[in-house]
């Protein structure tokens, strides 16, 4: 097995007297798309937001390509490629769909103390702009604000910005959230093609999605791993089972 | 002697400090409203209580008049305009209570003149008391310091210990909470707006003796309030009766010592130049101390 | 850049338009009032888009912007006091002041958001008002008279009426260029990014604060500029001209005229003092009538006048 590109060691993360990650220990091997799943309150969005730099942990440490990230904040992480999408669409609303992701590819090009030029006419900001869109189906949507664009457009532009900060490690935080059947469709097509060049981990409720795509998978129940493997691996495991049994209606029924 | 009286001024301006930010920290905590015409109210609380006193030719009857009005102008305040502004900008609160100072400002002006009102004592609060054998102290001073303390007093009970604080209280950390309890949001605003207006018209109308009544009186205090909040932490009630104690006295005692402490190194003219910016300052140093190793205040209150 | 023609740009370009004529107009009918009162109009308008800079792009609602205001005047009239009167070192000196005074305050008063940063901008602008009341050799509380503008050569005279009129204007127009370029730059757009989505940006790896306060020392820089040019045209600098309701007019006149519009704090500006002008003529007690205003302005007319000109397009 190789050296793996994200290392979580025995993270620990309170909120007063809760537990929301507990002694979580976690791998992430290049090339691989890592599945996390778990029911409601499980903590993977506390999890995400402490590999991002978002919260700090209250003890463990996250390496990351070999470094120890976890006192770094979250700008410093991704300029070492690591990206993440909201779980709640985080983007800049008056900005056009173009804006947003050029202004992530700007991000990675050096520092922006750069007061003089206008940054909208910079041909190899706009050209990695565009591509990003393109990649995930927004190509024609370059100019029109952020306000303007379906729930699902805005969705795919999460990942459209993710992408242009050229990461090695995408986290995404359930990228199918509020998508309809069709839109739910497409986001697994392009994410079939994404996890040909990136290293993904992908926290998502929706089972049959995380079925068709992880490599591997890992089960969270109050902030804790209860189970770790393949896809055939979790869907016999009996804690896993007994985990969701309140929730069952999720894993068969959903979609 | 001198340390001794001076530190009393000190404790007692920090007290009078203390019901000014107590307002305007329950006011922000409980409805996140930013509020720059509480100084106004403190302002107009000194006024009425010269007009009163002067009317009824009582002290204290025109002391209890100004309370009242001071209470019924703050309901009426926030009923007429403030209430329209929950939920708003804070730049936009801003905006328009400094629309009202601007307003109460020239009212005053209009109503009362430009020159400044004198609240005479009654001669049984001019003499001094013998506090500790030796040492005499004002009696006005000494009955602010009890009736101040006795306020605070009284706002920690009802805070902390009735169920009209428990809500409060509550509003102040999270504030759909109160909402779904099925308490008439608005009524408890208009309370709690009131009850700090009638804080601020206590403060200024204490004062008033002291110093004299004037236009503009509320807003250098009402910016030192801004300081104690900040440093106490906004929403916190008791982090603003220790900032305002601490500042009361660093602005007192640096007044009063400050001048001298510096001639030991300066010299006389140059002291008793530095002396006063230097005291002033030592506030806002205070307060940047504080935000460098606590951005949220000393006792920042229950996280949103 | 497209030039569209509505009702906004038709507005800016009369206003632009007039503001250059409009020493023709004074010479023409002898009417100097009108001259100094846009003088003064003009200089407060480059303070205003200064303090627009920082609340309309970045979101950064500074409640002491009169300090800038205080310094760079202080710096012409100590150094005019001291006996150096030459504009080539008042002015520079008067920048780097203002720069140096925003880089600590905006350093420290970053750390905090929304209303404390309120409250802390103001609380720091109040200090630097006490400590010119405290500097007793330049006049304490009474403020200090300057009794030879700053002298530039024989480059320009700045006590030629016109010739200061137009270094004003100069200098607004200047500046408003300047934060045009700054605003649609890599930095322009990262700042409004902030302003916009602070959470967002720092994902996308942009240390949010170092930006934010480079933007808090450009604005606080240009408005020192404002301040010298105050200081010549009124020859006199005192605390009171940095008094906290003074920054809170120049929010009032950025609120006013459009947040976050590159003209309006200008609109705003002329707005705001002609009106106070126009009322101190009918009573004395015209704040009686402009506070109620700003409470309406505030209610119902959000957006200032540029957004009200933007919904004529639409509508």
């Amino acid at each position: 097995m190789a050296d793996p590109l994200l290392r979580v060691e025995n993270l620990v993360r309170r909120f007063g007297g809760i537990l929301a990650t507990d002694n979580l220990s976690l791998d992430v091997i290049p090339g691989e798309l890592h599945a996390i799943i778990g029911p409601n309150g499980a903590g993977k969005t506390t999890l995400i937001s402490q590999l991002t730099g978002q919260l700090t942990p209250n003890s463990g440490t996250i390496v990351f390509g070999g470094r120890d990230v976890t006192g770094l904040p979250s700008y410093e992480r991704s300029r070492l490629g690591l990206a993440r999408s909201f779980q709640i669409t985080s983007l800049l609303p008056n900005f056009t769909a173009a804006d947003n992701v050029a202004l992530a590819a700007q991000a990675h090009d050096g520092h922006s103390f750069r007061f003089w030029g206008n940054a909208r006419k910079e041909k190899p900001l706009r050209d990695a702009a565009q591509a990003a869109l393109t990649r995930v189906g927004l190509g024609a949507r370059a100019d029109v604000p952020v306000s303007e664009l379906s729930h699902g457009e805005q969705r795919e532009l999460e990942l459209a910005v993710a992408l242009a900060t050229k990461p090695q490690l995408l986290l995404l935080d359930e990228p199918m959230a509020g998508l309809g059947v069709t839109e739910s469709a497409r986001m697994v097509a392009l994410l079939k093609e994404l996890r040909k060049e990136v290293t993904i981990v992908l926290v998502e409720h929706d089972m049959e999605a995380v079925f068709a795509l992880a490599d591997r998978i890992t089960v969270l129940v109050y902030g804790r791993v209860i189970a770790s493997g393949d896809p055939d691996a979790i869907r016999h495991n009996d804690e896993v089972k007994r985990a969701y049994l309140g929730d069952q209606h999720v894993v068969v029924a959903h979609g | 002697m001198v340390l001794v009286e001076q530190s009393l001024n000190g404790f007692q301006f920090g007290l009078l400090l203390f019901l000014l930010a107590a307002g305007l920290t329950l006011v922000f905590g409980i409805m996140d409203f930013v509020n720059l015409a509480h100084g106004s109210l403190y302002m107009m609380g000194a006024y009425f209580a010269a007009t009163f006193t002067a009317w009824t030719g009582s002290f204290i009857l025109g002391v209890l008049l100004a309370l009242g009005a001071t209470l019924l102008l703050g309901i009426v305040l926030e009923f007429v305009a403030l209430r329209h502004l929950y939920g708003r900008d804070h730049l936009d609160q801003v905006l328009a209570t400094f629309g009202l100072i601007l307003f109460f400002n020239d009212a005053v002006r209009l109503i009362w003149g430009p020159a400044g009102l004198a609240l005479p004592l009654p001669a049984w609060l001019t003499v001094p008391v013998q506090i500790i054998p030796g040492v005499y102290y004002p009696a006005y001073r000494l009955s602010i310091i009890i009736v101040a303390l006795a306020v605070a007093a009284l706002l920690y009970v009802v805070v902390m210990r009735t169920k009209i604080g428990m809500l409060i209280r509550a509003g102040a950390s999270n504030r759909e909470m109160i909402g779904a309890l099925g308490i008439n949001i608005k009524l408890l605003f208009t309370l709690v707006f009131g009850l700090g207006a009638a804080l601020a018209g206590l403060a200024g109308l204490m004062q008033a003796p002291i110093l004299t009544v004037q236009i503009g009186m509320g807003e250098n205090i009402l910016i030192l309030a801004f300081v104690i909040i900040v440093i106490g932490g906004i929403g916190s009630i008791r982090g603003a009766f220790l900032a305002a104690i601490f500042v009361g006295m660093i602005d007192t005692l640096g007044r009063a010592f400050l001048p001298d402490l510096l001639r030991m190194v300066l010299s006389s003219a140059a002291a008793s130049t530095a002396a006063p910016a230097l005291s002033s300052m030592l506030i806002y140093l205070l307060m940047a101390i504080v935000l460098v190793v606590r951005p949220e205040g000393l006792f920042p209150a229950a996280k949103r | 850049m497209k030039l569209q023609i509505n009702t906004s740009n038709v507005v800016v370009a009369l206003v632009a338009a007039g503001l250059l004529l409009l020493p023709l107009y004074s010479q023409l009918t002898g009417n100097i009032f009108i001259l100094t009162l846009f003088t003064r109009i003009i200089i407060f308008a480059l303070a205003a888009a200064s303090l627009n800079l920082i609340m309309g792009y970045g979101g950064m609602m500074s409640f002491g912007h009169a300090a800038y205001l205080g310094i760079g005047g202080y710096a012409v009239g100590i150094l005019a006091f001291e006996g150096i009167g030459s504009g080539f070192i008042q002015w520079p000196v008067a920048l780097v002041a203002s720069a140096l005074y925003a880089l600590v305050i905006g350093a420290l008063s970053l750390r905090t958001r929304g209303v404390y940063f309120i409250m802390i901008t103001l609380a720091f602008a109040q200090m630097a008002y006490y400590i010119a009341s405290g500097m007793s050799r330049y006049g304490g509380d009474d403020g200090l008279t300057i009794y030879k503008r700053s002298n530039f050569g024989g480059l320009i005279d700045l006590s030629n009426r016109v010739q200061f009129y137009y270094l004003c204007l100069g200098c607004l127009f200047g500046g408003i260029y300047l934060i045009w370029r700054i605003i649609n730059s890599r930095f322009g757009l990262v700042v409004q990014g902030i302003r916009s989505n602070e959470q967002r940006m720092q994902a996308i790896g942009y240390h949010a604060n170092r930006y934010r306060l480079v933007c808090f020392v450009i604005s606080g820089t240009i408005c020192g500029l404002a301040g010298a040019l105050l200081a010549n045209n009124t020859d006199f600098i005192s605390p009171a001209g940095m008094y906290w309701t003074r920054s809170g007019e120049l929010m009032v006149m950025v609120v006013f005229g459009g947040m976050g519009s590159l003209f309006g704090p200008v609109i705003g500006t002329i707005f705001f003092l002609l009106l106070e002008e126009l009322l101190s003529q009918f009573t004395e007690y015209w704040a009686l009538i402009m506070g109620p205003l700003l409470l309406l302005i505030v209610l119902f007319a959000r957006g200032g006048i540029m957004g009200l000109l933007g919904r004529f397009n639409r509508g």
